[in-house]
């Protein structure tokens, strides 16, 4: 398969993940939609890689992978300590740092 | 045998894709999400990446994936409500969305990589397996790699700080 059709179908896997961003309101969703976007870049990165014939981007993709898992133990906390408290879990009900 | 392979596991990501964002129930959402992380270590392995595809496996549709469903048993599913805050959303964001990729093919297509109507090179039979990444991780990416591990060491530290209990006689 040529390297573009990776390229493109990446490009589709991260406008799926915004859409999600956009459109769903729960965090937990919200936070699903943020792994796809990364996903969607590593396909990306690696596809970039095979197509150089470099490993160093398959490098990259695994540090991105410990980025988003980071993140997800970030998120996942936050949500853990919004329900504990009572707080809603809907971003738009979740406005208090709005100016 | 490729194109085949390479098609099914496409249609698998995009489907797990829009199931994670078209799901009203989270745990569906969870559900999904396991297909596409699926799919893209097919991908990974068709572009020759084995040990990238390996991790995907083990770390993302493994452990992140439990921890996901951990939380979601726990928080319950919870119905969003119906009420829209910004009128128009609904449309307004699929239209922005569409705009989004068709920028992003404009940059693709117009971009001036020469390599992109190619198979790329042929690659030697260590190409990305765990041996070779290894090597590349431990000699040349050595810092990366050390400040990636204290990354989740902080991650893991503000986690427990974040949602554990607090303990008896302290502020809260």
């Amino acid at each position: 398969m040529n390297v573009e059709w990776y390229i493109v179908l990446s490009a589709l896997l991260f406008t799926t993940g915004a859409v999600g961003i956009l459109v769903r309101r729960s965090p937990m969703v919200i936070l699903l939609c943020l792994e796809l976007m990364l996903n969607a870049g590593n396909l990306a990165l690696v596809a970039f890689s095979r197509m150089v014939g470099n490993q160093q981007g398959q490098v990259f993709a695994i540090v991105v992978m410990v980025i988003a898992a980071c993140e997800v133990v970030v998120g996942l906390g936050l949500i853990v300590a919004l329900f504990r408290r009572k707080l809603p879990l809907n971003v738009d009900d979740l406005r208090e740092l709005r100016g | 045998m490729e194109a085949v392979l390479f098609f099914g596991a496409a249609i698998g990501a995009l489907g797990g894709a829009i199931g994670v964002v078209a799901m009203r129930n989270p745990f569906y959402s969870v559900l999904a999400l396991i297909v596409h992380l699926f799919s893209l270590a097919v991908l990974f392995l068709l572009l020759t990446s084995a040990f990238v595809a390996a991790a995907q496996v083990v770390v993302y549709a493994g452990a992140v994936m439990v921890l996901y469903v951990f939380v979601v048993a726990y928080v319950g599913g919870g119905g969003e409500s119906a009420w829209e805050p910004i009128p128009g959303q609904r449309f307004l964001a699929p239209a922005l969305a569409l705009a989004l990729f068709i920028e992003l093919s404009i940059a693709v297509l117009s971009s001036a990589l020469l390599a992109l109507g190619t198979h790329g090179p042929d690659v030697p039979a260590g190409f990305g397996d765990p041996a070779a990444i290894g090597r590349l991780m431990l000699e040349k990416f050595l810092i990366p790699f050390e400040a990636s591990s204290i990354l989740l060491l902080l991650a893991a530290v503000g986690a427990i700080v974040l949602a554990g209990r607090k303990r008896e006689g302290e502020a809260a």
